[in-house]
């Protein structure tokens, strides 16, 4: 049982992980990041890149969210700016992904401030609404799009968004290195990795000035204009930061998926990405990761639970779509109800129940 | 009226001339003109309702004044938004307290570093060389302010979930680790008992001699005011009734009807 820890420095006591057991925790995580892919078949890396690229994007979300507290039910508009972007630059500039992905971001991160222009006057459920309009705004034009160039250019042959953008295998390239072969085993490291950096981007901000003054926008946003947080710029650094990163999560699903299309950016994800942080733990960077593992990896062991089960009932397989709906809900309602700070709590109070073991009442 | 020292009138610090403040039809503030020496506890005192706390939010910003002017080491505040003045070197308190209720002590007092850091979301999130030697520093003056106010303990704790006393030291705390020239304290010991009240006036006399900040005291305990404060101003229904010292607004037949008088009607 630890009595406590003594730091001699304020860089020891400020450090993200300021105790061995932590960093003995990361070190084995990092083991099993790098000899996941070589034991993993097929199935499961896509699974877990999956997850990865939710989990970026739930980060992103939950910056905005979960830490300055502006709701935003326009994320997967923002994730489809980085996609098409990196998407548009692929297929018809013929540019590597390494410097598409980037660009993309910035696209994005431009994209979300300017929709975030309306939290300056707006809060709660009214800015809601106004990044609903981000949602539907983006969506629009990514449908609309060729008609607009067309009108634009006078080419009435003109087609760049298509009714789905294909990227071409060649631009999967990293600082020259081609992607060839087996693309879940590729695309785990590029994932992976992308994901390292967003936690430790994330973690960091967080612990230094930039990222306190966001969450004292969240707790109290009257005490941080008179501490000297300028709301304005923040709230857009804010909603910049995480359309960066929104833009991160689309343009790697761009590309690992191959090809893209409006469908995967609707509103529907943009509330599951709500969900995940909701899940998962608001303002925590590891719930995010927690929630977008949970929402991906739950439908599809529903519908391995279905499937084994459709052997012994046959006409249960007739009902599946609904039984998984309906259990998704189930889900999510008993998370709200039994633990609303979300999976991260749930791990904390867990830690706590081994930590003071076996005296633990 | 005289500071500390009983040096005779410097020059003023802040010049509030004439602040004339309506919401619709209602009359808060008007016509209210007085100046703030530096170096001094200044407090403001009134019944409930005659316009502390609009005062003080119109010098912090938070509320634009229809008539008048306010004047800080030469430069005008009304028009700035509160993050300016913020910079300008004013930091407050407010009644209710308004923490970071979230946060853990030591991040809300890192806030108050807020104006003196410059670091953004990048060098934050890379959190390497010059990012973080700069949070290390602020650190260190956060600490001071720490063994200040004698909250060693309780650093790392989340702010939600200490007491009430605790919590106005930390809000006092978070003012201080600005290192502010003028510090606005509304009703700092407003529900305290008063072994906590004596530790908070000790406080406050401490910044005051060993900083030399400017304290401007919203507070309803008489005793207290009387006895920490340099020059006392008096409001009621929105106006100045009284100003000058201690003594002297005690003496003020103005004072005695208006407020001390009906206190114990």
């Amino acid at each position: 049982m630890q009595s406590g820890t003594f730091h001699s420095t304020y860089a020891g006591d400020m450090a993200l992980r300021p105790y061995w057991p932590m960093r003995i925790r990361i070190i084995l995580i990092i083991a099993i990041m790098l000899l996941f892919p070589w034991f993993g078949n097929r199935y499961w890396l896509n699974l877990v890149n999956t997850i990865g690229i939710a989990a970026i994007g739930a980060i992103g979300l939950n910056i905005l969210v979960g830490f300055t507290g502006q709701i935003s039910i326009g994320h997967a508009g923002f994730m489809a700016v980085g996609a098409y972007t990196t998407g548009l630059l692929a297929a018809h500039a013929g540019l590597p992904m390494w410097i598409s992905i980037p660009i993309a971001c910035i696209v994005a991160a431009g994209v979300g401030a300017l929709f975030g222009m309306p939290s300056v006057r707006l809060k709660g459920l009214y800015l809601a609404i106004a990044t609903l309009a981000a949602q539907e705004i983006i969506i629009w034009f990514l449908t609309k799009g060729d008609k607009i160039v067309q009108m634009a250019t006078g080419d009435r042959r003109a087609v760049f968004f298509g009714e789905s953008l294909s990227i071409p295998p060649a631009a999967n390239n990293v600082f020259g290195i081609a992607l060839k072969g087996n693309n879940d085993f590729n695309f785990y490291w590029v994932i992976i990795t992308c994901l390292v950096l967003t936690v430790l981007f994330a973690s960091n901000l967080f612990r230094s000035r930039a990222g306190r003054a966001m969450v004292a926008i969240r707790d109290q946003d009257i005490a941080a204009q008179v501490i000297g947080v300028d709301l304005f710029k923040y709230k857009l650094l804010a909603f910049a930061t995480s359309s960066f990163i929104a833009g991160l999560a689309g343009a790697l699903m761009a590309h690992y998926r191959g090809i893209i299309s409006w469908e995967r950016f609707t509103i529907d994800i943009s509330i599951l990405y709500l969900s995940m942080i909701i899940i998962g733990g608001l303002g925590s960077v590891s719930g995010s990761i927690y929630g977008a593992a949970f929402m991906t990896i739950l439908p599809a062991l529903l519908s391995n639970i279905s499937r084994a089960a459709s052997g012994v009932m046959p006409a249960f397989a007739n009902y599946l779509p609904y039984i998984q709906q309906g259990a998704f809900g189930l889900a999510i309602i008993l998370f709200l109800i039994f633990e609303p700070e979300g999976i991260v709590k749930m791990w904390r109070n867990l830690k706590d129940y081994f930590r003071l073991w076996p005296f633990s009442y | 009226m005289a500071d500390r020292n009983g040096a005779s009138m410097p020059e003023a610090q802040m010049q509030i001339e004439g602040i004339g403040l309506s919401f619709g039809g209602v009359r808060a503030l008007s016509g209210i003109t007085f100046n703030i020496y530096p170096s001094t506890i200044q407090a403001i005192i009134g019944p409930n309702g005659a316009g502390k706390t609009s005062m003080l939010n119109c010098i912090s910003g938070l509320y634009k004044p229809q008539q008048g002017q306010i004047r800080f080491e030469g430069q005008n505040l009304i028009g700035r938004a509160p993050h300016e003045i913020a910079r300008l070197g004013i930091a407050r308190s407010f009644q209710n307290i308004e923490l970071f209720r979230h946060m853990t002590v030591v991040d809300n007092l890192m806030l108050g570093r807020h104006v003196h850091m410059r670091g953004g979301v990048l060098t934050g999130g890379l959190y390497w060389g010059p990012g973080q030697r700069e949070e290390i520093a602020h650190r260190e003056a956060v600490e001071q302010v720490i063994d200040l106010l004698e909250i060693q303990s309780i650093r790392k704790k989340t702010v939600g979930s200490l007491s009430y006393g605790l919590q106005k030291r930390v809000e006092l705390g978070r003012a201080l680790a600005m290192h502010p020239r003028l510090l606005l304290l509304d009703e700092p010991m407003a529900g305290m008992n008063s072994e906590e009240k004596e530790d908070m006036a000790r406080f406050i006399l401490d910044i005051s001699e060993e900083q030399r900040t400017t304290i401007v005291l919203i507070e309803h305990d008489m005793g207290v005011v009387m006895d920490i404060s340099d020059n006392v101003a008096v409001l009621e229904f929105g106006q100045l009734i009284a100003y000058g010292t201690p003594a002297e607004v005690k003496a003020n037949p103005a004072v005695i009807a208006a407020y001390l008088g009906q206190e114990h009607s």
